[in-house]
C-alpha cells in the first residue's frame, strides 16, 4: 500500500518535472533572438515568403497559443515537425537517442571501473605512496572538466598516437546490418565483433572524456567510505577470522561503503549525460547531443523542444532507477 | 611450557613516541583454563588481546617480545600466515554486539564464513554446525535467525550469535574483551553464565578481559592484574582472593563492591598506593632503556 502510494507520488513528481521543463524551454527559445524561418530560406527571400512559412509552422500566433497547440499535439503523440530537417520530431529524436545512451552507459561503466578499482587500491595500500598518487590523480580528474579531457585525449590518442578514432560513431566504409540504432548492443547480438570493435574504437575517447571526472568523484567518495569502515568492529572481527586484507575490504567493507557512492553516482550520471552535448560535438559523434547543437544553431524550435523533453525524461528515469537500486541493496529498507 | 598461549616480554609503544603502552608483559593461558585480565581503564587490557589477535591499531607497534600460539611465534610470521593461524585456532567475543556484526550480511553467513573459507568445511556441514551452536546458545528458531540481518535482533540475541560464531570453529583459545559491558544488567548475567557454560563444555582456553573482580571470581581460574601496561600480579584466582600480594591488587580488591555489603565499597584506590606503583613502573622503564 505504502509502496504503491510512494510509486504514484513518484510518477506524479516526474510528470510535473517534465511539464515544468517543457514550459521553461518552450518560452525561453521563443524569447531569444533569431528566426528559424529566416535561417531556412535562402538570403533575399521576400517578406511574404517568410510570413507564409511562419504561418505554416504556426509561428505567427501568440506564444501561449503556440504552447497549447504543441501540448495538444504531444498528448496525442505528435511532437511537431522539425523545421530544418522537415521530418517529424519524435522519429528523429528516437533515432539518435540510442547512440547517446550507449555512449553514456559506456562512460558510466568506465567511470565505475576506474573509480572503483582506484578506491579499492587506495584503501588496500592506505598510507603508502600509491594512495598519495591516487589522491593526486583524483584531484586532477576533478578539477579538469570533460571537454578539456576530450581535447587532451584527441591530442594524445588521436594525433600523437593515433590508436583510437576521433570522429564519428562507426567507420563510414562499414556495411551496417543493423535494424535498431543500438549498434553496440546489436553488434554483440549478431556476433559481429568486427563492427563491435570498430564501434568501441570510436566510442572510447568520448566515453573516457566523460568518464574521467565521474571516476574521480567515485574514487574519492568510495575510498572515503571504505576508510571509515576499516576500524569498525565487524571489519576488525573479520580480520581475526583469518581473512586476508583484500577479502576483508571486498566482502565486509565494500557492501556497506557502496550505498552512499551509489546515490552520488546517480546524481553525477545525469551531469554526465548533460556533458554528452559538448562531447558528441567535439568527436562528431552522431547522437542526440550533437543533434541538439544543430537544432539550436538552426533555431529549430520543435526539434529543441523534443530533445529537451527526452533529456528531461532520461534524468528523471535515472533518479528513479537509483532510488530503486538503493532500496534494493539496503537490507534495512528492504525489510521495512 | 605447555601453555596454549604464551606472551613473553611483550613491549609496545605508540608510534612516534617512546612511552610504552605494554611494558614487558608476560602472560600465559594453559589449554582449557580461563585467565582473567583486570586493570583500570586504559591499563592496556584490550591492547594485549588485540596483540594476540593481530588487530592492533596502526598507531601501536610492538618493539620486543614473543606471542606464542600453540608454540609458534605469531610475531615471526608474515601477515597472511599469521592471520590464518589466528583464524584457525583462536576466536574473539567482542565487547559491543551492536557494532560487531556486519549490517549488510545475513547472520548465518557471518557464523559459517570462517568454517567454509578458512577451515575448508562444506556449506552443508557449516550450516549444520551453525544451527547446532545457535541452539546451544539458546536461540529460539535458529533457522529463522540464520536468515535474518543483524538489525532484526536484540542486543542480547546478537551477543549470543557472536558467542555461537566464536565457538563454531572449535577454537583452542577465545579472547573475550568485556563481553557483557555493553548489555543491560539483566542480560549481562545470562550472557556471563552462557559463556562460562560454553567454555566448560568445549574446554576452550580463554583470556577474559574485565575490570570486574566479581566476574573474575566466578569465571576464571587464573588472574593477571595490569597497571599502566605492566603485569603487577599473576596468580591463581583462589590464592588471589585469599591473599593478594601486590599493594595495588589489595587496593583494587578493597575497592570492589562486595555483595554482602555493597555500600562499604567504592573507595577510590589510595593515592599512596598509586604513587608507589607509579614509581615501580618508572623504575621498570629506566631499567628497560638500559638493556
Ligand atoms: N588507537 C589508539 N591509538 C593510540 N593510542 C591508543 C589507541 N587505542 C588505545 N590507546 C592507548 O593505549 C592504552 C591502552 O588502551 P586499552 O584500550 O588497551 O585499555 P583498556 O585497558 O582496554 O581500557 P578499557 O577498560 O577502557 O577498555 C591507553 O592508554 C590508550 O590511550
Ligand atoms: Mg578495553
Amino acid at each position: 500500500m505504502t509502496l504503491l502510494r510512494s510509486l504514484l507520488l513518484r510518477l506524479a513528481t516526474m510528470a510535473v518535472t517534465l511539464f515544468g521543463a517543457a514550459v521553461v524551454v518552450f518560452f525561453v527559445i521563443r524569447v531569444v533572438p533569431g528566426n528559424p524561418i529566416a535561417m531556412m530560406l535562402p538570403p533575399g527571400a521576400s517578406e511574404t515568403d517568410i510570413a507564409r512559412l511562419s504561418a505554416h509552422y504556426g509561428l505567427d500566433r501568440s506564444i501561449p497559443e503556440q504552447f497549447l497547440i504543441w501540448l495538444t499535439g504531444v498528448i496525442h503523440g505528435d511532437f511537431g515537425t522539425s523545421i530544418s530537417l522537415r521530418q517529424p520530431v519524435m522519429p528523429l529524436v528516437l533515432g539518435r537517442l540510442p547512440a547517446t545512451l550507449e555512449l553514456s552507459i559506456f562512460a558510466l561503466v568506465i567511470a565505475v571501473i576506474i573509480g572503483g578499482a582506484s578506491a579499492l587500491a587506495g584503501t588496500l595500500w592506505r598510507g603508502t605512496k600509491t594512495e598519495a598518487a591516487i589522491d593526486v590523480a583524483n584531484g586532477v580528474g576533478l578539477s579538469v572538466p570533460d571537454f578539456l579531457w576530450a581535447l587532451v585525449l584527441i591530442l594524445l590518442f588521436g594525433v600523437l598516437m593515433p590508436i583510437f578514432h576521433i570522429s564519428g560513431r562507426i567507420s563510414p566504409s562499414a556495411e551496417l546490418p543493423f535494424v535498431t540504432q543500438f549498434y553496440v548492443f546489436e553488434s554483440i547480438v549478431r556476433l559481429r565483433f568486427d563492427l563491435w570493435w570498430d564501434l568501441l574504437k570510436h566510442m572510447f575517447m568520448p566515453a573516457l572524456a566523460l568518464a574521467i571526472p565521474l571516476a574521480a568523484i567515485v574514487s574519492q567518495l568510495l575510498k572515503q567510505s571504505l576508510k571509515e569502515t576499516m576500524h569498525l568492529d565487524y571489519v576488525v572481527l573479520a580480520r581475526t577470522k583469518g581473512y586476508s586484507e583484500n577479502h576483508v575490504i571486498l566482502s565486509e567493507s565494500l557492501p556497506n561503503a557502496v550505498l552512499p557512492t551509489l546515490t552520488l553516482i546517480g546524481v553525477q550520471f545525469t551531469f554526465l549525460v548533460g556533458g554528452t552535448v559538448i562531447i558528441e560535438r567535439l568527436f562528431s559523434y552522431e547522437g542526440l547531443g550533437n543533434m541538439a547543437i544543430d537544432a539550436v544553431i538552426n533555431r529549430d524550435l520543435p526539434l529543441i523542444q523534443g530533445i529537451v523533453l527526452v533529456f528531461a525524461l532520461m534524468f528523471t528515469l535515472i533518479n528513479l532507477l537509483v532510488d530503486m537500486t538503493y532500496a534494493l541493496l539496503n537490507p534495512r529498507l528492504r525489510h521495512a | 611450557m605447555n601453555a596454549f598461549l604464551a606472551i613473553r616480554n611483550l613491549s609496545a609503544i605508540l608510534r612516534g613516541g617512546s612511552q610504552r603502552v605494554l611494558r614487558s608483559v608476560d602472560l600465559a593461558v594453559e589449554a582449557g583454563e580461563v585467565r582473567g585480565l583486570v586493570g583500570e581503564s586504559g591499563a592496556g587490557k584490550s591492547m594485549i588481546g588485540k596483540a594476540v589477535l593481530g588487530i592492533l591499531p596502526s598507531a601501536v607497534s610492538i618493539v620486543e617480545g614473543e606471542i606464542l600460539l600453540d608454540g609458534r611465534n605469531l610475531l615471526a610470521m608474515p601477515q597472511k600466515e599469521r592471520r590464518r593461524t589466528i583464524g584457525t585456532v583462536a576466536a574473539l567475543i567482542p565487547q559491543d554486539p551492536l557494532t560487531a556484526l556486519n549490517p549488510s550480511r545475513r547472520i548465518g553467513r557471518q557464523i559459517t564464513d570462517r568454517l567454509v573459507d578458512i577451515l575448508g568445511w562444506t556449506e552443508a556441514n557449516a550450516s549444520a554446525r551453525a544451527l547446532e551452536l545457535l541452539d546451544e546458545v539458546q536461540i529460539q528458531n535458529p533457522q529463522r535467525v540464520m536468515a535474518s540481518y543483524p538489525h532484526e535482533l536484540s542486543g542480547g540475541m546478537r551477543q549470543r550469535v557472536l558467542i555461537a560464531a566464536a565457538f563454531a570453529a572449535n577454537p583452542k583459545l577465545i579472547i573475550a574483551d568485556e563481553p557483557t559491558t555493553a548489555l543491560d544488567v539483566t542480560v549481562q548475567k545470562q550472557i556471563l553464565k552462557l559463556i562460562r557454560e560454553m567454555q566448560a563444555r568445549h574446554g576452550t582456553a580463554m583470556l577474559f578481559v574485565t575490570h570486574d573482580l566479581g566476574v573474575v571470581s566466578k569465571v576464571c581460574q587464573k588472574l593477571s592484574v595490569l597497571y599502566s601496561g605492566k603485569v603487577v600480579e599473576d596468580r591463581a584466582v583462589s590464592e588471589f582472593f585469599a591473599e593478594p600480594r601486590h599493594a595495588y591488587s589489595k587496593a583494587l580488591l578493597a575497592a570492589t563492591p562486595k555483595y554482602t555489603d555493597p555500600f562499604a565499597s567504592l573507595l577510590p584506590v589510595d593515592e599512596a598506593v598509586i604513587a608507589s606503583v607509579d614509581a615501580e613502573v618508572k623504575a621498570a622503564d629506566r631499567e628497560w632503556r638500559h638493556v
